[in-house]
Parts: structure tokens; C-alpha cells; sequence
């Protein structure tokens, strides 16, 4: 799933502010960001009576109305609230990254206010964190590495081994953070399979990822082959 | 010969070598390094020169190699993976070749978090074991990583890094076997402390022959002060001070000289180790002590490479 924040409060309404406040829609979605408590319905409503609140609080006369989407990021869904949409001014939009931008071509007139720092592809952990999983390299190699994706995981995108600041089980760069060649490592262990380790790595095609520019996957014809 | 490198020819010849580390300055006053270079002239074999150690900003490695070539001193160009492209690599290679450097180390780099542009993206194109594959390739086959051929490829003497402190231990080991493979002709490690860690760690290494294809140098850190190693014990990713050193220098009425005497019975140590070809001396802020050192150690004179 991806996963995303809410941007603090005070970032959001200095957006508002600077679009001129009026009649305010804020538009969530229930997919992911719903899962990671950032923009599904619950969300929604405590963004809009925040916002309310600032404006109460300085008569600043905003309006505001709230939807929660199925799927910010397909269209069809989008295309279904054409009239708030048509009543709003400013559309805060507490979807990830792609549902904003969804909304954004299917209201082209409209500001699309982000309300969500979108972050990454991962999976809930428990205990309300989110972690890491996929950086979409686009030539999945975890059968390799314990079914651990090193390129999203270790700080340094190392494909033959930790560097030299692995610790403890920890990452270099934050004790908070485990090493993923640790990870891999008990992994293939526990499994009785560090062989894998023994093969090196030669140097990706990254022209699969995003360095290859912007892609685009056509049902039948691979992923970018 | 891989290369017209000094350093190789004495570790050919079996000399027990010296590499040091020349740090570039934070300026463009070429006349640093320079001076660096005439101080410690003849005291090591070689020198490290650092590539943004730690991730902060100093004059490029490739720029201050040359001042010390104009010094007469022989420099090891390090490279980071952190900082540049498998384009930037290569061309960098070619470069240095051409310039006159014949030793260049190649490193993962520290985390850019941990210097003073935190902001900045990292690279990461290759990691080390990668980049000495694409460095062999340009210096054995004569050709670009893509296969295309150079006519006159670089000379080189490929070294790489080693921290025997760093978790899984056994993983550690399997890299290094993999960049023994990928192209490294020799390793200097992370600073050597804790000897009780170090000896399972080249156990490893003996066991699996990995000390029979290259060269190993072992890291030394001359400590300054109790402060400096309490920093290192704490601070630097992936060292290992162990409690019993940290007591000698906190108990120590002369720290520096404690610092020296803890230096020089590591050196001694590590002498007599099998598979250890030499030391790496690291004397990070205190390069007026490698002189010293050198000399109380037994190391000077340095021997002249045969040509
Ligand atoms: S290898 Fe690539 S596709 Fe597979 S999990 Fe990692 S980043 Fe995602
Ligand atoms: S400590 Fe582990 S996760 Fe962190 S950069 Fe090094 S290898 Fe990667």
C-alpha cells in the first residue's frame, strides 16, 4: 500500500489562506491512506472541523464540506463529485500523491490543495508505524536477498552486503532503524540458505526505475521489456 | 604489474607497507594538502585521500591527489559510491589514470546524514563491490562497463574496505570474499581495537583463502585524548573501542602518550598476525604524530619500490 502523512495543521491552512479560503471540500480517500489513519473518512472530518475552527475562531467566514472517496486515484470515482466539487473554491485534498493528482486532471479549473506527504510503498507494522517495503525499482530481485528488498530497505540501496556501519542489528543511520542486510541475513540463516549470498550482484538496470523516466505498464507488454 | 603503483611493487617485494591518509582541506588552498604532504613525506608508503570524508564538503579527491604528486608522494585516490554515477565513476577513473594516480580505493561512503548537508540525495548507483567489477573491466579487458573499448585504459591498483567490527560478522566476510572477486588487490580495515574481534574475523578470513588474494592492511588510530575515544566508541558508525581501552585513556595522567603507547603495541600485534601485509594509519586531527610513530614502531626508513 502506499503510504503517506498529514502535512501539520498550520501548513494546510497557510495553503488555504494563500488560495483565498471561501468554500472548502475536503477530499479523502478509504484505500491506503485510509489504512495508514491519515486521509479516510475519520480524518476527513477532523481536518474540515479544524479548519472550521481557524476560520471561527477569525471570522474568516470559510465553508467547508467533506467526501471520502472509494479511490482517489481512478477517475470514475473523481468524476462522481462533480457538483461539490463545482461548489467548492479550494479542494484540500487528503489523498497520496496519485489521487491528488487524479483529482487534479479531472478538475483542471481547480487548485488541488496536498494535504498528504506521501512517502513510499510499505506495509503496517502494528502499534500505528508504517514501514518501507517497494521503491518500485521496476526488476524485483527479493528472491535473491530472504524475500527482503535491500534497494528499499538499506539506507544505501547495497545490493552485495552491508557497508561498514551496520551495528547491533541497526542501520548507520539511526538506531531506530534495522539494518536490512541484518534482516536478511537472520533470515537466510534461519532458513539455512546464506549460499544465496555467496553470488554477487552485478551493477541493476536502473533503466527499469524511475531513472529511466517516467513509466508506463501496458497490460500484456511487460513491464517496460 | 597491474599498475606502475609503488605500493603494489613492495607488497609484491613482501615489504610489511605503510599507507597513511592525507584529509583535503575544507578551501581551495592547494598549499594545505601540499604542506600535509611534505610533513608526512616518507613516513608511509602511500596516502589516502579522502573523498567528503564523513559526508562533508572538502576539496575533491582527484584535486588534491595531484598536489600530492607534485610533492613526490604517492597518493590512494578514495572514491565513494555515495556521491556519483556510474558515468561520473568512469570518467573520473579515466582521470586519474591519465593524471598519474595509481591507487584508488573504493568506498561505500558514509551516510550524507552524518555530515553537514544532511538535505542532499545520495547516488548509490553501484555499491563498492560493483564499482571494483567496473573498475577491473576498464583496467583488464580494456573497456567501459557497457563493453565499449578504451584505447589506452587506466592503470590501476584497486584497494577496497574492510570493518571487522561491523554485524553480521559472517556477512562481512562474504563481502569481502566478493570483492576480493569483483577486483580488490588490497583492503585496509576499520581501526583496529578491539583484538579479540578482530583475530575471529581474520580467522574467517584465513579460513575461507581470502588473505591469499589480496592484500590485507589493517587500520590503526593513533587516540588523541579519552574524549576522542569515547567519541569514537559512541559517535563513529561502526567502530569498536573496548571498555578496557577507554579506561587505560581516561586513567592516563599523559593521554597522548598513552594514546602513542596503545598505537604501538596494536602495531606490534598485528605484525605478527598472519595474512596482515601491513598497516593503515589513520592519525585523524594528529597527523604531526604518524612521524613519531613510524619511527617508535621500527617502520622508517620506508623502502624504496624497485622500478
Ligand atoms: S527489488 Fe525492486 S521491485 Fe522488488 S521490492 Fe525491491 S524495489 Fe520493489
Ligand atoms: S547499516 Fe545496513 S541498512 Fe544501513 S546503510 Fe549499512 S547496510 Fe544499509
Amino acid at each position: 500500500m502506499i503510504i503517506g502523512e498529514q502535512k501539520p495543521l498550520d501548513e494546510i491552512i497557510a495553503m488555504v489562506e494563500k488560495e483565498g479560503g471561501g468554500r472548502i471540500l475536503v477530499a479523502g480517500c478509504r484505500s491506503c491512506v485510509a489504512v495508514c489513519l491519515a486521509g479516510g473518512e475519520e480524518e476527513v472530518e477532523q481536518l474540515a472541523s479544524s479548519l472550521r475552527e481557524h476560520s471561527d475562531d477569525r471570522s474568516l467566514g470559510w465553508e467547508l464540506r467533506t467526501v471520502t472517496l472509494q479511490r482517489q486515484c481512478e477517475r470514475s470515482f473523481d468524476e462522481a463529485i462533480s457538483e461539490l466539487v463545482d461548489w467548492s473554491d479550494a479542494l484540500v485534498s487528503l489523498g497520496c500523491g496519485v489521487g491528488a493528482q487524479v483529482l487534479s486532471e479531472v478538475y483542471p479549473r481547480r487548485v488541488i490543495l496536498p494535504a498528504i506527504d506521501t512517502s513510499s510503498m510499505g506495509a503496517p507494522e502494528g502499534g500505528g508505524k508504517w514501514k518501507e517495503r517497494c521503491s518500485g525499482c521496476g526488476d524485483c530481485t527479493i528472491h535473491l536477498s530472504g524475500g527482503i528488498c535491500p534497494i528499499a530497505r538499506c539506507s544505501k540501496m547495497l545490493q552485495n552486503g552491508p557497508c561498514g556501519g551496520s551495528q547491533e542489528g541497526k542501520c548507520e543511520t539511526s538506531p531506530e532503524r534495522d539494518c536490512a542486510w541484518q534482516l536478511i541475513y537472520d533470515h537466510l540463516r534461519a532458513k539455512d540458505r546464506l549460499d544465496l549470498l555467496e553470488a554477487s550482484l552485478p551493477p541493476k538496470d536502473w533503466s527499469r526505475s524511475r531513472d529511466g523516466g517516467p513509466r508506463t505498464v501496458v497490460r500484456g507488454r511487460g513491464s517496460g521489456r | 604489474m597491474r599498475s606502475d603503483s609503488a605500493l603494489e611493487r613492495l607488497l609484491a617485494d613482501g615489504e610489511f607497507v605503510v599507507t597513511s591518509e592525507i584529509g583535503p582541506p575544507k578551501s581551495a588552498d592547494g598549499e594545505d594538502v601540499r604542506r600535509k604532504a611534505r610533513l608526512m613525506k616518507g613516513h608511509a608508503d602511500a596516502f589516502n585521500v579522502t573523498d567528503n570524508q564523513t559526508a562533508i564538503v572538502r576539496m575533491s579527491s582527484l584535486a588534491a591527489s595531484l598536489f600530492c604528486i607534485q610533492e613526490g608522494v604517492e597518493p590512494i585516490m578514495q572514491m565513494t559510491c555515495r556521491d556519483r554515477n556510474r558515468l561520473a565513476m568512469q570518467s573520473e577513473m579515466l582521470g586519474a589514470g591519465a593524471l598519474g594516480v595509481k591507487n584508488l580505493l573504493c568506498i561505500t561512503g558514509d551516510h550524507q546524514k552524518f555530515g553537514n548537508q544532511p538535505q542532499s540525495r545520495n547516488v548509490f548507483d553501484l555499491d563498492s563491490t560493483q564499482q571494483l567489477m567496473v573498475f577491473k573491466r576498464m583496467r583488464d579487458e580494456g573497456e567501459m562497463w557497457c563493453g565499449d573499448s578504451i584505447k589506452v585504459p587506466p592503470r590501476m591498483f584497486l584497494g577496497a574496505a574492510a570493518n571487522p567490527f561491523a554485524d553480521p560478522l559472517e556477512l562481512g566476510v562474504v563481502r569481502l570474499a566478493k570483492k576480493a572477486v569483483a577486483g580488490a588487490d588490497f583492503i585496509q580495515t576499520q581501526a583496529i581495537f578491539d583484538l579479540q574481534r578482530f583475530d575471529e574475523w581474520m580467522g574467517m578470513v584465513r579460513s575461507r583463502g581470502i588473505d591469499k588474494d589480496v592484500h590485507i592492511l589493517a587500520g590503526i588510530i593513533p587516540l588523541r585524548s579519552a574524549k576522542a575515544a569515547r567519541f569514537m566508541a559512541s559517535k563513529v558508525p561502526g567502530m569498536s573501542v573496548p571498555d578496557e581501552v577507554l579506561a587505560r585513556m581516561s586513567r592516563a595522567s599523559d593521554e597522548k602518550a598513552e594514546g602513542l603507547r596503545i598505537c604501538l603495541e596494536t602495531i606490534e600485534e598485528l605484525r605478527g598476525r598472519p595474512g596482515i601485509d601491513g598497516i593503515h594509519l589513520m592519525p585523524v586531527n594528529w597527523e604531526s604524530a604518524l612521524p613519531e610513530i613510524t619511527e617508535r614502531a621500527g617502520l622508517l626508513p620506508r623502502p624504496q619500490a624497485r622500478r
